[in-house]
C-alpha cells in the first residue's frame, strides 16, 4: 500500500497495513536544509524539499503544507514575528479596538503573497508526491482567527459584549476562511485541518460553542470542496464529539489532555481520529518512551482502523530531536502492522 | 459564615453566567456587610479559586476563567479597600517572557489583584537578563512568570541562573500552557512553583510567603 491508499483504508474504517503515521513537521525542515527558520519559510521551494527530505526520512503518511498559523494574518496585512528557536508568531493586532471591524475588509486569497507561498508549496508537493501522499494542508476556523486579529482578551470580550462587531466579523472570516481552504484544495491539498482550539470546551463553554463556533464550523466545513479534520488544537474534544461528528468532518484530532480510546469509542465509527501523542512532552521522550507511547496510542484506537498516529496539537516542537521522530517511525512500523494480534478485541 | 457561603454560592453562579450586574450586587453588599479585605479575601478568592479548578477539571471554559476574573478585578475601585495592599505580602512582579501572548498574564493579574494582592507589571516581550535587572532594582520577593510557547518557557532557565548568580531569595512561579502538557518542565526550569490555572496563583503564593515550594 503507498500512503494515500494507507490513509484511504483507514477513513474508511477498515485496517490497512499498518497504522498510519502523521508527523506534522514544520519547522524541522530548516534544520534538514541547514537554515534558520525564517530564511527555510521565505522561498515555497525550501519547504516542498524539506517536507519532500522528511517524508523520505521518516516514512510517514502525510506531507504537510502549514508554515506558521500567522501566515493567514499576514494576509490580512499583519506582521509576523520570527524568532530562530520556534515558530513565528503574529506581531501587533490588526483589529486594535472592537470598531476598527466596521471598517475592516478581508483580503482576496489570489492577491495575498503570504498565502500564494502556501499554495506555491501545496502545488511544488503535488507535482513531487503525486497521487501517492496525501498533502495536508491547514485553514485557521473564522472563530478562532480572530485571537490573531485582535488579542484573545479583546476577542473574549467581544464575543460577550459586542454582537454585532463579532457576526460582522464572522461574515468576513467565514468567506475568507472558504475562500482560502478551497483555493487549497485547488492547489492540490488532499485535506484541510481545520484548526478550532476557540470551538474546544476548553476554551468556550460548550453551550455558548454550539450557538457560535460550532455553528459556524458546520457552515463553513460544508463549503469546503474536500475532506475536512477537525482540530482543537490540544484543546478537549469529548464533550463537543457527537456535533463534530453531524457536521460532517470525517476526521477528528484527539487532545492529549483526553483518553484517545474514549474519544474513538466516542466517535463510533462516524469520524477517523487523529492523535495523540503530546508533542510538548516528546521533548524529553527516550526511546522506550517514544515506543510506549506510540503502543499505547496504538492499542486504545488502531483496532478496525479509523485511526491515525499524530501528535495532539498539529505541529511537532522545534525542540523535538530527530532521534525520538525516528523512534516513533520505528515503533509504528514495530507494533501498527495490522493485524493488532498483540493488542486484543477492542 | 453560612452567609458568606451563601454569597459565594450567588457570587460563583452569576461570574460563570458572566451576569456582571448581579456579581456586582453580591460584592457590593458584601463590602457593606464585611469590610473591603473580608470581601477580597473570604469571597472573591475562594470564588475565583472554585471557578479555576472547574477549569482544570475540564468543566469551566477558559472564556469564562477570564470574564469572571475581569468582572472580580473592575468591582476594586468600588471596594477600595483602606489599606493598600490588603494583604500583608512581599513585592511581587509579572511578566511574559519572550512571549507576546499576555492572556494568561492579564488573568493572574486580575486574580491577584481581586483577591488583595498588590503587583507590578513589567509587560510582555521581556527578556531573561531585563526581567531579571528589574526585579532586583525593585526588590521584587516573588517573581511570576506567565509563557505561551515552549521556547520561551524553557527560557525560564535563564532567568533562573541569573537569579541564582545574584544570589538573591526571589521565588519563581511559572504557569502556561507548556507547564500544563508537561508536568515536569517547571522543575527542569527551575521554577520554585508552578500554577495550573491562572486562579491558582492565590494559593502559590500564598504557600510560598509561607515557605513551601512545588506543585502547590
Ligand atoms: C487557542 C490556541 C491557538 C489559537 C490562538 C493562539 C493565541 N493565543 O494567540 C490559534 C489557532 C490562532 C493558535 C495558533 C498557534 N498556536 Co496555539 N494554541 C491554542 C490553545 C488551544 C490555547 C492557547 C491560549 O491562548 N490559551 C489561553 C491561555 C491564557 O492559557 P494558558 O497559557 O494555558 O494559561 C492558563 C494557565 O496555564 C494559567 N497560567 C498562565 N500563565 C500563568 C502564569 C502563572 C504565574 C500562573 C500561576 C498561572 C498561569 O492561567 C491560564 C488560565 O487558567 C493551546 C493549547 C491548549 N490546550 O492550551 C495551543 C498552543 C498555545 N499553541 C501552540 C502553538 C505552537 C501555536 C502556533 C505557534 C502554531 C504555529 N506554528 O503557527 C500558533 C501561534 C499563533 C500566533 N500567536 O501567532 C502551542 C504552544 C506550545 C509550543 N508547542 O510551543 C500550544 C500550547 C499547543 C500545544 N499543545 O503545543 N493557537
Amino acid at each position: 500500500m503507498n500512503c494515500l491508499e494507507r490513509v484511504l483504508t483507514t477513513l474508511g474504517h477498515k485496517e490497512p497495513d499498518r497504522v498510519p503515521l502523521f508527523l506534522l513537521l514544520t519547522m524541522h525542515g530548516a534544520r534538514e536544509l541547514g537554515m534558520s527558520i525564517r530564511e527555510y519559510f521565505a522561498a515555497p521551494a525550501n519547504v516542498v524539499e524539506g517536507q519532500m527530505r522528511m517524508q523520505a526520512r521518516y516514512g510517514h503518511d502525510c506531507l504537510y503544507t502549514l508554515t506558521y498559523a500567522a501566515v493567514e494574518v499576514e494576509a490580512w496585512g499583519g506582521e509576523i514575528v520570527f524568532r530562530d528557536d520556534g515558530p513565528p508568531n503574529a506581531g501587533q493586532p490588526i483589529i486594535r479596538r472592537p470598531e476598527d471591524i466596521e471598517k475592516l475588509e478581508p483580503p482576496r486569497v489570489r492577491d495575498s503573497s503570504s498565502l500564494g507561498r502556501v499554495l506555491a508549496i501545496t502545488a511544488g508537493l503535488k507535482a513531487r508526491a503525486g497521487d501517492r501522499i496525501p498533502i495536508v494542508g491547514v485553514a485557521l476556523s473564522p472563530f478562532s482567527l480572530p485571537v490573531i486579529q485582535m488579542g484573545f482578551d479583546k476577542y473574549i470580550q467581544l464575543i460577550y459584549d459586542r454582537p454585532e462587531l463579532f457576526a460582522r466579523l464572522m461574515r468576513m472570516n467565514e468567506e475568507f476562511c472558504v475562500e482560502w481552504a478551497n483555493a487549497q484544495l485547488e492547489a492540490g491539498a488532499t485535506a484541510i485541518g481545520y484548526f478550532d482550539p476557540v470551538s474546544s470546551p476548553t476554551i468556550t463553554p460548550r453551550e455558548l460553542s454550539r450557538r457560535t463556533g460550532l455553528d459556524i464550523a458546520r457552515r463553513t466545513i460544508s463549503r469546503i470542496k474536500g475532506p475536512v479534520a477537525m482540530s482543537m488544537g490540544s484543546g478537549r474534544c469529548l464533550p463537543v464529539v457527537d456535533d463534530v461528528a453531524r457536521m460532517g468532518a470525517p476526521i477528528i484530532a484527539a487532545s492529549a489532555l483526553e483518553d484517545l480510546a474514549g474519544t474513538k469509542t466516542a466517535c463510533q465509527g462516524r469520524m477517523t481520529v487523529l492523535g495523540n501523542l503530546n508533542g510538548i512532552g516528546m521533548r524529553r521522550w527516550t526511546p522506550a518512551q517514544a515506543e510506549a507511547e506510540v503502543k499505547k496510542a496504538i492499542a486504545g484506537a488502531g483496532q478496525g482502523g479509523g485511526f491515525i498516529l499524530c501528535d495532539n496539537h498539529g505541529e511537532i516542537p522545534w525542540q523535538v530531536p530527530e532521534g525520538v521522530l525516528h523512534a516513533i517511525s520505528d515503533a509504528v512500523n514495530e507494533w501498527g502492522r495490522y493485524p493488532l494480534d498483540w493488542v486484543g478485541p477492542s | 459564615m453560612r452567609e458568606l457561603e451563601q454569597s459565594a454560592r450567588e457570587l460563583g453562579e452569576a461570574l460563570l453566567s458572566i451576569n456582571r450586574l448581579a456579581a456586582r450586587e453580591v460584592i457590593t453588599t458584601a463590602t457593606a456587610k464585611w469590610g473591603a479585605v473580608c470581601t477580597m479575601e473570604e469571597l472573591i478568592a475562594p470564588t475565583l479559586e472554585r471557578i479555576g479548578a472547574g477549569w482544570e477539571r475540564g468543566e469551566v471554559a477558559l472564556s469564562q476563567v477570564y470574564m469572571a476574573s475581569l468582572i472580580c478585578e473592575e468591582m476594586l475601585p468600588a471596594i477600595s479597600p483602606t489599606e493598600r495592599p490588603a494583604r500583608r505580602q512581599p513585592k511581587m512582579a509579572i511578566a511574559v517572557l519572550e512571549d507576546h501572548h499576555q492572556l494568561g498574564k492579564r488573568m493572574v493579574a486580575q486574580v491577584l489583584r481581586a483577591g488583595g494582592f498588590e503587583l507590578l507589571d513589567y509587560g510582555h516581550g521581556v527578556r531573561a537578563d531585563s526581567l531579571v535587572d528589574r526585579a532586583l532594582g525593585d526588590d521584587v520577593g516573588i517573581l511570576l512568570i506567565s509563557t505561551l510557547m515552549l521556547p520561551s518557557a524553557l527560557r525560564v532557565k535563564e532567568v533562573r541562573s541569573r537569579l541564582s548568580d545574584s544570589k538573591t531569595g526571589i521565588r519563581l512561579v511559572v504557569g502556561g500552557a507548556p507547564f500544563l502538557f508537561d508536568a515536569d518542565l517547571w522543575q527542569e526550569v527551575g521554577a520554585d512553583a508552578m500554577g495550573r490555572c491562572a486562579t491558582d496563583a492565590i494559593r502559590v503564593v500564598t504557600a510560598l510567603m509561607d515557605g513551601e515550594g512545588g506543585r502547590l
